[in-house]
């Protein structure tokens, strides 16, 4: 009689991740989900489908465009936009830039990951949202081990680790003054590997870029980074194609491929299972120091 | 890796200092299920380097801020994930010391099992009972008892012995029915993953396999219906014109197409035409479900009511007799007001009475004492502007359990157990 009654694990993170992207909806009144056209926004776009469903998700999806973009994100983003019938809210770092507000990095390394935040900043505050929902987990990086599902942002998009508000059973208070806003992880409790195995389950479409392909890339310090005209060549760095796909998808500059003949999604999921490198190891903005994560999400960023 | 796990979910908390060997035992879980990454391992190989220790210090895994890198300590509840063939864990890892009794109290809130770590040298200490009457307080049904650093009592039986009955004596005043005591070594992975070469005359499981069949879904309470509405669904499109969908969760009991319900506090009666979950139909809705009902009436139903049924219903009260554990910076303050958030509902609330706090060292009342200042655990009288739909924590986890929320800066300064 019990086994009935048994759900497996996947069902219940869903149950859970439902759950918490109603109460933004509830407890909120501008809210709006990050997208930024990777995997983990993706599946919360379709968590929140089937949270309002048969109703439209009632709240619009915000993507930060840094300008340096795969021409696949984008495609893929304005089809979603499309089937699902919901806003699009751009936040453009161009657009930041010519107004004069960031100064753009030169140099090898140079990347727009940083400029986004003030960007993001800018966006939350012109549309005046309280609440915006994201697809970070705790399992990526050592100081997302400790997010909450609401997690509380002040007046200047800050966010301070030391002192976050207790979290209890499924109790969640999004409370908070005129000017702050809440950071939603619906996915906090999924790991990489859950991520993948719903999109198998749920046959989630994704940007082509996950899959193995081959693709013009450079390789620099270990990585793999795809050839753009964004990329700033170092000395004796010479563009090759090689058989790569994409870990996470993030700015053209930063996010690094590696070689992989993984084609479907079970190809996927039996190398994710067997990898022995965190998804985040891939990614350059993550290794100017142990803190560089603690250090951006406390400024406001994602 | 299996596309799903058989025996689903098992969030469990641990508390402890580094001393005990917390950290060490999770890492240990963690290293031996393989779910510590080659980068992983090397930055910590690095840090531990730097500050001069020999090999990997696997505490430094679990310590993920900067101030704690720094100062060598645990201030906050990390999350960890790992996962068998068989299961997949979370876990709820918070710090031990007396000051951080908010942070256990939270770890607690969300988990089915504690481990309690006991120095097979130094045996029962203070943080023992505290952890372990936390867990019982906050509802959890199991608790593994790990009498750890065996191999610095030359796994000596009639020390583990000796420490089972004295742990024995003091949890019989717990309201905890299963707990399961293993001798263990993290640090040599003795019992832990792997059944201990030196500890023959122990016939018991391995704690990793203890944690992959440990049965919790008997936990989830299937017998009182109670679905408390979180959001209502309205579409207002051509195609769903008038769709009026009950969306939540369900906190307890099981609910099919076709029972008649009743709509608290309306107290008006219908019954359930269908029960979605996406675009997917159920012919059954559960804990811990998130589905959307709808109804064959016309009734108003909104956020923070509950449909249940006629012959089991939850107390509706604006009186409420509960512990709590004060999480707040100043002390209690019986002149405030506060905003109790309980289930999808908000009401204002004040506390009209401290009976007396609890030390949770010796689980004695202390009726002398109302000051209650953070970290107490307190027994209090509540009362609020609007009834509460409530049932018993002890009988129900979900509906039985409160936050208070200070309107004026907003933070989360108790949580609470009904009864």
């Amino acid at each position: 009689m019990t086994e009935l009654y048994n759900l497996d694990h996947l069902t219940e993170l869903e149950a859970e991740s439902i759950f918490v992207i109603r109460e933004v909806a509830a407890q909120f009144d501008r809210p709006a989900i990050l997208f930024s056209g990777g995997k983990d926004s993706i599946v919360v776009t379709h968590i929140a489908k089937k949270a309002f469903a048969p109703a439209r998700i009632p709240m619009p999806l915000v993507h930060i465009d840094t300008g340096h973009n795969f021409l696949e994100t984008i495609a893929f983003r304005d089809n979603l936009i499309q089937d699902m019938g919901v806003n699009l809210i751009v936040g453009s770092v161009q657009d930041t830039i010519n107004q004069g507000k960031v100064q753009e990095e030169t140099g090898n390394n140079a990347s727009r990951n940083k400029l986004q935040t003030t960007t993001l900043i800018d966006t939350i505050e012109e549309n005046r949202f309280d609440a915006c929902v994201g697809g970070a987990r705790r399992d990526e990086e050592k100081s997302r081990a400790k997010e909450r599902f609401f997690s509380h942002r002040d007046d200047f998009s800050q966010w301070d680790p030391k002192n976050q508000r207790p979290e209890l059973w499924n109790l969640f208070n999004g409370m908070h003054a005129p000017g702050e806003h809440f950071r939603v992880f619906p996915l906090n409790n999924w790991t990489e590997l859950d991520v993948w195995n719903y999109i198998l389950k749920e046959k989630i479409e994704l940007p082509s870029l996950y899959f193995s392909h081959e693709r013009e890339c450079i390789r620099r310090e270990g990585q793999i980074l795809a050839m753009s005209e964004f990329l700033n060549l170092r000395e004796g760095e010479k563009p090759e194609m090689i058989r790569i796909r994409f870990r996470t998808l993030g700015d053209l500059t930063i996010t690094g491929a590696f070689e992989s003949e993984a084609d479907t999604l079970e190809k996927i999921i039996e190398e994710v299972a067997a990898t022995r490198i965190t998804e985040r190891g891939g990614r350059m903005d993550d290794k100017r120091s142990s803190s560089a994560m603690e250090d951006r999400k406390k400024d406001g960023y994602f | 890796m299996s596309e799903t796990t058989t025996n689903g979910l098992l969030r469990f908390t641990t508390a402890g200092s580094v001393d005990d060997g917390k950290s060490t035992l999770i890492g240990r879980l963690l290293y031996d299920s393989k779910s510590i990454f080659e980068d992983q391992l090397e930055a910590i190989k690095e840090a531990s380097t730097q500050k001069g220790i020999n090999g990997p210090d696997l505490s430094l895994l679990t310590d993920g801020l900067r101030a704690e890198r720094e100062q060598g300590i645990t201030i906050d509840v990390a999350y960890r994930y790992f996962a068998t063939p068989r299961r997949k864990f979370i876990i709820a890892d918070t710090p031990g010391h007396i000051q951080y009794t908010r942070n256990m109290v939270t770890g607690a809130s969300t988990a089915d099992l504690a481990i309690i770590l006991i120095d097979a040298r130094h045996g029962l200490l203070e943080q023992t009972n505290r952890h372990s009457f936390i867990a019982s307080l906050l509802g959890l049904r199991h608790l593994v008892v790990c009498v750890n650093k065996m191999d610095l009592v030359d796994f000596d039986e009639a020390r583990y012995r000796e420490i089972v009955q004295e742990y024995k004596s003091f949890s019989s005043r717990l309201d905890i029915t299963d707990i399961t005591f293993i001798p263990i070594s993290a640090l040599l992975g003795d019992n832990v993953v792997d059944k201990s070469k030196n500890m023959s005359w122990y016939g018991g499981s391995t704690l990793l396999h203890h944690l992959e069949n440990v049965h919790v879904g008997s936990d989830r309470n299937l017998q009182d219906c109670r679905f408390p509405i979180q959001y209502v669904v309205r579409p207002q499109t051509d195609e769903h014109r008038d769709f009026r969908g009950y969306a939540g969760r369900i906190a307890s009991g099981v609910f099919k197409p076709g029972d008649k319900i009743l709509a608290l506090p309306s107290g008006k009666e219908s019954t359930i035409k269908e029960i979605t979950l996406g675009d997917e139909k159920l012919e059954k809705a559960f804990p811990p479900l998130s589905v959307t009902m709808t109804i064959e009436d016309d009734i108003d139903i909104s956020r923070g009511d509950m449909l249940v049924r006629m012959n089991n219903q939850p107390d509706v009260v604006t009186l409420l007799d509960a512990k709590i554990c004060w999480l707040g910076e100043k002390p209690l303050n019986t002149s405030s007001r506060f905003i109790l958030r309980h289930l999808t509902n908000e009401v204002p609330a004040k506390v009209t009475e401290i009976l007396y706090c609890i030390d949770i060292n010796t689980l004695h009342r202390n009726e002398e004492n109302t000051m209650v200042s953070t970290n107490d655990i307190a027994r209090i009288k509540i009362k609020t502007a609007s009834p509460v739909l409530t049932d018993s924590y002890r009988k129900n986890r979900t509906t039985g359990a409160f936050i208070l929320v200070d309107p004026s800066t907003h933070l989360t300064v108790a949580a609470g157990v009904v009864g």
